[in-house]
């Protein structure tokens, strides 16, 4: 029972009540990322407000539990907070995620997040994860463009 | 040939030593993955490491004895599938890497202004059929073909039922039709097409026919004379035998009319600084040294396949599928993307399961039960499209796989369903 662990409750939550699901106006930018190797695709909105206040962050998607289970924490994890904190639990997970499994998660950074950490032994899910990551990353670039 | 004894599903699984293997964790191997890749039997891994042993030389033209040695082999298993396919003659089997590099060695004969064969000219207005079903190893190769041309391409569509829609044949099919290539067996959908309306219309029209028979020649009898089309592709892998060899079959007149497709060493007839003239067929698109030992494991894979019968495993896994198609249907929520009765149809089943991903369900299968299937779009992503799905699982059968499998596969299903539920 390997995968098992990784299929933590906390995903599994994520993935049947997806939280701030569906894409919302106002926006500042829209991206619209895709993994190849397995079609798994989300579409992101971010809209920011003063400060570097992330005031929403909305998305659509279709994949698999890891990829849309990533989505809705993060939707949870950076809406609220700002630019520079929310990039900053991007890094921390971008960097547990390839750690193979082997680096130590920082749980004051990730907060629910870090029940993600099995996924890094799983190198095929790994981009599962990161999809929506990645894609919030672009759409705050091209927000302050 | 006859089979030597009454099919026995044990007996075969002995012959294929990973089958007994077990995974980490003690769970026992399901590989319901052969769509994939197969797996190999003692003979093909004794055979190709006697010949690594014993045997090992270039082919073609060291003169020493293990050159004569090694060269006998590799011709010998060329003799071998020329005879398991029923090819009028040896000479029209060319050893290629695998079924894609088949595919690409014809479609780079069109529009190939060293070849001056008129059936071979393709320019804008001439168009290429394929299908909606296809690999991407049989649509790529045509796209580019179209790029380089300007040539048209333009395809079959395929049924809700997941056949292929062919009412429109005469239309699609016309005057300007330089080649039509379709799938023998769907590695998705597990159809059978039927090659005869469409060669007939392409003989009236004059164009040529290829098939794509990557999941067909390993699972029932194919004769490329009784097909009658012009050419046909397939791998090794996928019959028992190693990866790094595939086979193109084409007619013998065609193969001529051709230009090469790899230049090097051994296709040649004479070289001057300025100009080549090229080796006779099959020589002639086998340049540089080819994959010797693999070549002779698929000899073996051949004898292997002959010897259990090939009728006898189409039915074997006839049985399978009529099994798997009547457990699966019983499961809530699953669809299958394919033909649901066993006629004109293979041992490849492929399905969805409402709110769960098939990652998730290979995934699961994989760790609780030690079932290996596909998950993906297995490399036809138009036909995902077509279905309005991004990803299916598949579970592909072969001549080891037992119904004990298929309730294992079930029970593991199940179980996804209370992960995810």
């Amino acid at each position: 029972m390997i995968a098992e662990s990784m299929y933590q409750e906390l995903i599994l939550e994520h993935y049947k009540h997806p939280q701030g699901r569906g894409l919302r106006e106002p926006y500042d930018a829209e991206v619209h990322h895709v993994n190849p190797t397995c079609g798994d695709e989300v579409t992101m909105r971010v809209k920011l407000g003063d400060g570097g206040k992330v005031l929403d962050v909305s998305y659509d998607g279709q994949g698999c539990s890891i990829s849309q289970a990533a989505a809705s924490v993060l939707h949870e994890l950076a809406t609220g907070s700002t630019v520079h904190e929310s990039l900053s639990v991007v890094d921390e997970f971008t960097r547990l995620m390839q750690g193979r499994g082997q680096v130590e998660a920082d749980e004051d950074v990730l907060g629910d997040a870090v029940a993600f950490a099995g996924v890094a032994k799983f190198p095929a899910r790994v981009k599962c994860a990161l999809l929506a990551w990645m894609a919030y990353k672009d759409a705050l670039v091209r927000s302050q463009a | 040939m006859t089979s030597a004894a009454p099919f026995d599903v044990e007996r075969i699984r002995k012959d294929f030593p990973i089958l007994s293997r077990e995974l980490p964790g003690g769970r026992p191997l399901v590989y319901l993955d052969s769509g994939n890749s197969s797996q190999k039997p003692t003979l093909v891994i004794e055979t190709m490491r006697e010949h690594l042993a014993q045997h090992y030389g270039n082919v073609g033209r060291a003169l020493h004895a293990l050159g004569s040695e090694s060269t006998e082999a590799y011709e010998g298993a060329r003799d071998k599938i020329a005879a398991f396919i029923g090819a009028p003659s040896r000479d029209e089997v060319i050893f290629t890497k695998n079924a894609s590099e088949s595919i690409n060695l014809v479609a780079y004969a069109f529009g190939n202004p060293i070849n001056t064969d008129e059936r071979f000219k393709v320019g804008p207005g001439d168009e290429i059929v394929i299908s909606e079903m296809e690999h991407h190893s049989n649509i790529v190769p045509w796209q580019l073909l179209a790029q380089r041309t300007g040539a048209t391409l333009r395809w079959f569509p395929v049924t809700d039922e997941g056949r292929l829609d062919i009412e429109g044949l005469n239309e699609l099919v016309n005057e300007r039709t330089k080649i039509v290539s379709i799938v023998h067996q769907s590695n998705v959908l597990g159809t059978v097409n039927s090659e005869s309306p469409i060669l007939a219309r392409v003989r009236e029209v004059g164009a040529l026919m290829m098939l794509d028979a990557s999941q067909s020649v390993p699972h029932q009898a194919v004769d490329v004379a009784e097909l009658g089309v012009d050419f046909v592709a397939f791998t090794g892998h996928k019959m028992v035998g190693p990866s790094g060899i595939g086979v193109l079959w084409g007619r013998r007149e065609l193969l001529d009319a051709m230009p090469p497709f790899l230049g090097g060493g051994e296709m040649i007839e004479a070289v001057w600084m300025d100009h080549s003239t090229y080796a006779p067929v099959p020589h002639k698109f086998e340049a540089g040294t080819p994959p010797i030992v693999e070549a002779v494991g698929l000899g073996a894979a051949v004898d292997y396949l002959t010897s259990v019968g090939m009728e006898e495993i189409k039915q074997h896994e006839k049985e399978l599928t009529g099994y798997a198609l009547d457990a699966l249907q019983e499961v809530n929520g699953l669809r299958i993307i394919g033909p649901r009765t066993v006629v004109a149809r293979g041992g490849t089943v492929s399905f969805t399961m409402e709110g769960i991903h098939p990652h998730d369900v290979g995934q699961i299968l994989d760790d609780v039960y030690g079932i290996a299937v596909r998950v993906g779009h297995h490399c036809a992503r138009p036909l995902h499209l077509r279905f309005g799905i991004p990803a299916t699982t598949r579970a592909s059968f072969y001549l080891y796989n037992t119904t004990a499998e298929i309730d294992a596969l079930v029970r593991g299903l199940h179980h996804v369903q209370k992960v995810f539920g």
